[in-house]
């Protein structure tokens, strides 16, 4: 064979040897590539407090996906207004994952210790206490004699659903005179409302006061009134809807866009309602019954209905929040002298309890409960309780501890 | 963030086609054009990196000129979620130098990155040697705040990404208008080399920025910082490095100054406040197993107001260290000193050291990142690197870190 040929053909093989080299090397890429077995897994859904509601539109996505990155990455600078004075850069920063607030952002309302003469501090800085402040300014100090009382954010999972129910079915849950002679006696929180916000279908008005909901005392009507209050309390930013800088007590421009605070009210009406773990659990079942036994559910009603609501998926739905709506006195223990609207000093508005097992996965792996954040256990929590809630701590004090662990196991579920 | 006005972008432009033609040329056989190969020699620092680059030079002519393109793919997964596949082009970078006269020269570096997202110059510095221990330079140089900085190159590296805490802690390719001084010597075994530089400074921007937390590198966007110095005190940087040939190089290095604008107009607006830098780096190769190891650790130190938010951290450290171990070292397909390595990167960046002063819990908001990875090189100039990168981060609150994966395939080359 003359030798070109067997050049030609050493040549070839060796061709064939580089170009099995590189296909081998382009096959470990893809196969690299496409092996999600290195890519870390997927969160379970009932382990997460965020999301959204499952079944919104397309457009409704967009809207979501819009009002997640205001809430969870906007962050506030000087140059967008921040503070002067402030608590907080972003709606993150207190509700970090959707969850509630953690102790290092507890901030503090002062003012008003009664129903009848208003907040007597709003010339002083009242009602929030703006505590940190941009480079060259100094931060609000509380004034002396000033009601106070200090709070931790909420979580913000599900409140499209409590926003949705009917202002009727509230009311039906009320016994403000104890008729039924069970101790307990929740009411709806009848209070002036700000003109901005739209009056949900089939509003009830009491002397031209109206039943609001939201915030530890209940005082804020809907989930625009919150989120406008946070904008300019929390972050000293103006909006159309509360265009009063908390510094200089003048009416500011927006400092956030109307359709800015417009996305963020819509994606916290649409995160999805926490989901429960564990449910078949045979203790989380026992406790489930305990809860029942022991007056909990008196007022952290298990299950609510919805209204009518413009966002289709939130329409006329049941769900599982294990609040009431209704503020409830609470006793000496939990009473901090200060108050917001027409509620008492010792009332607070029935927290939800949904979403309570995944909160500390939001606090920095501990529980900061109640509305201080004072409890840093669920067996925290319940002792803290006092008024209405008085029989129903004997009554936990009173359970086995096999019980008490049943009960425990039931409420880290939700 | 673009710096360059639109007559400026076309004035880079005609000389991008320029340098490409130059290129060209340079790769005919009976071109004029000389490479100037990269000085692989013991005696060079890392303080050296800016010249010590492969050039393309045309005859006798004082100008040379080059640079590095890298491009790579990129696949995420975050928590599971995944966006898909995509295409980087991550940095194409373009230095000229020139001998002005024997002891005067010339160098600049023009770095694009994500295609023209960010265009900034990096180096622009005047270099006048008296003596090899005493060298002034002055313009638009790069803070010798640890050795990345210094000696960033793409080629270079193993791993597509930059070190978190070079890109991310500090700011990576960080330089400044000013002037200053630097010189080495060496005596057998050891060399020690030293600069010293004043420079305009950081900004407010460092703790009120769009990260929520103190963030160094947010002040690269401020365009002003060649221009004018916001708190009109100097920044000083400062390095010491020391190389034996047989161990290797450790280098000390500190930046720092007053970097808020604290009195405007005569007015006083703040107390001064000010960051401090410590950087600490070296590098070495263990000459039996060829196996090279480099690593850089930073802590930093800034005054955060008292009445500010916790969130803005006042102290804040991290470290990378990189190992590289040739596996092959021959001719593969026509290429004659290939290699092929396998490396390892641990990367750690903690953004906010300390407890919250009402729980005297750690305070998060930090990362740890793995990247193994496979790197082949057909020559020194030019990298093919496959990455996968596992990384966990936690939020200032130290809940549950987010865990995100990566896979990288990319090159890096000089030209």
């Amino acid at each position: 064979m003359p030798n070109h040929f067997i050049r030609f053909a050493e040549t070839n093989l060796v061709m064939k040897k580089k170009v099995k080299g590189l296909c081998g090397i382009f096959l470990f890429v893809l196969f690299s590539i496409a092996c999600e077995k290195t890519m870390p897994i997927l969160i379970e859904e009932n382990e997460l407090l965020d999301g959204p509601i499952e079944g919104l539109s397309t457009e409704e996505q967009v809207q979501f996906l819009k009002g997640d990155e205001f809430f969870n990455d906007d962050i506030f600078t000087i140059e967008k207004g921040l503070g002067p004075i402030f608590n907080a850069v972003s709606c993150a920063s207190c509700h970090a994952g959707d969850g509630k607030g953690h102790p290092f952002i507890r901030f503090t309302r002062f003012g008003q210790s009664d129903t009848i003469s208003g907040n007597q501090f709003l010339n002083f800085g009242g009602p929030q206490l703006q505590n940190r402040a941009i480079p060259g300014y100094e931060p609000e100090q509380l004034p002396a004699n000033a009601a106070f009382t200090n709070l931790l954010a909420p979580a913000v999972t599900g409140l499209g659903f409590l926003d949705a129910v009917s202002d009727a079915d509230v009311i039906a849950l009320a016994d403000p005179n104890d008729a039924d002679g069970d101790g307990i006696s929740g009411r709806p929180h009848w209070n002036y409302i700000p003109n901005y916000v739209q009056l949900r279908p089939n509003s009830i008005s009491q002397n031209g006061q109206y039943i609001t909901r939201f915030g530890k005392k209940g005082a804020a009507y809907d989930l625009l009134h919150q989120t406008s209050g946070a904008y300019n309390q929390d972050m000293g930013i103006t909006s159309l809807f509360e265009p009063i800088d908390t510094y200089s007590g003048l009416e500011f421009d927006p400092e956030v866009a109307s359709q800015t605070v417009h996305d963020v009210v819509f994606y916290l009406k649409t995160l999805k309602a926490p989901l429960r773990r564990d449910e078949g659990a045979p203790d989380v079942m026992a406790g489930e019954q305990l809860f029942s036994q022991i007056k909990c559910a008196s007022c952290h009603t298990p299950t609510l209905q919805t209204g009518f609501s413009s966002i289709d998926v939130l329409s006329y739905k049941e769900f599982y929040p294990f609040t009431d709506l209704l503020l409830h006195d609470m006793g000496s223990g939990l009473d901090d002298g200060y108050t917001e609207g027409k509620a008492l000093s010792s009332e607070w508005k029935t927290p939800a309890l949904w979403g309570l097992g995944l909160s500390k996965d939001a606090q920095g792996g501990n529980y900061f409960l109640l509305h201080d954040g004072r409890a840093t256990s669920i067996e925290d929590a319940i002792l803290f309780h006092g008024g209405e809630a008085e029989q129903s701590k004997i009554n936990y004090t009173l359970l086995s501890d096999i019980q008490k662990g049943q009960l425990i196991k039931f409420l880290e579920s939700l | 963030m673009k710096i360059f006005s639109y007559y400026e972008h076309k004035i880079i432009l005609l000389s991008l086609i320029f340098f490409v033609g130059l290129n060209l040329q340079a790769q005919k056989l009976d071109s004029p054009i000389l490479r100037t190969a990269k000085d692989t020699s013991r005696e060079k620092m890392s303080m050296d990196a800016v010249y010590n680059r492969p050039f393309l030079k045309m005859g006798n002519s004082p100008l040379a000129v080059g640079g590095y393109l890298e491009a790579n793919s990129l696949y995420t997964s975050e928590n599971g979620i995944s966006e898909g596949l995509s295409f980087e082009a991550r940095l194409f970078t373009i230095f000229m130098s020139a001998s002005i006269t024997k002891r005067i020269k010339f160098l600049s570096e023009l770095e694009f990155e994500n295609g023209t997202k960010e265009i900034a110059i990096e180096f622009a510095a005047m270099d006048v040697s008296f003596h090899p221990m005493l060298n002034f330079r002055g313009g638009v140089m790069m803070n010798p705040i640890g050795a990345f900085n210094q000696n960033h190159d793409g080629p270079i590296w193993e791993f597509v990404e930059r070190p978190t805490m070079a890109n991310q802690l500090l700011p990576a390719t960080w330089s400044n208008a000013g002037f200053g001084l630097y010189g080495k010597t060496n005596k057998g075994n050891w060399i020690i080399g030293y600069e010293a530089y004043l420079t305009n400074g950081f900004d407010n921007s460092i703790i009120d920025n769009e990260e929520g937390k103190t963030f160094l590198l947010a002040t690269k966007d401020n365009p002003d910082r060649f221009a004018s110095n916001n708190s009109g005190n100097p920044l000083l940087t400062g390095k010491i490095a020391i190389k034996n040939r047989n161990v290797g190089e450790l280098g000390l290095s500190y930046m720092g100054g007053i970097y808020n604008n604290f009195e405007d107009g005569g007015l006083t607006l703040d107390n001064k406040r000010r960051l401090h830098v410590f950087a600490l780096d070296f590098n070495t190769t263990i000459n039996t197993m060829g196996t090279y190891i480099v690593g850089e650790y930073t802590f930093i130190m800034v005054d955060v107001p008292l009445t500010y938010t916790q969130q803005y951290g006042n102290k804040q450290q991290g470290f990378f260290i990189d190992l590289v171990q040739p596996i092959i070292r021959r001719k593969i397909l026509d290429w004659e000193k290939a290699s092929l390595n396998i490396a390892a990167r641990l990367d750690y960046v903690d953004w906010n050291l300390g407890t919250f002063k009402e729980t005297n819990t750690n305070i998060g908001d930090d990362l740890w990142a793995i990247t193994p990875s496979i790197g082949f090189r057909p020559s020194s100039q030019t990298v093919f690197r496959l990455n996968y990168r596992y990384q966990w981060q936690k939020d200032i609150l130290s809940n549950p870190p987010t865990r995100t994966a990566a896979w990288l395939f990319g090159f890096s080359t000089y030209f």
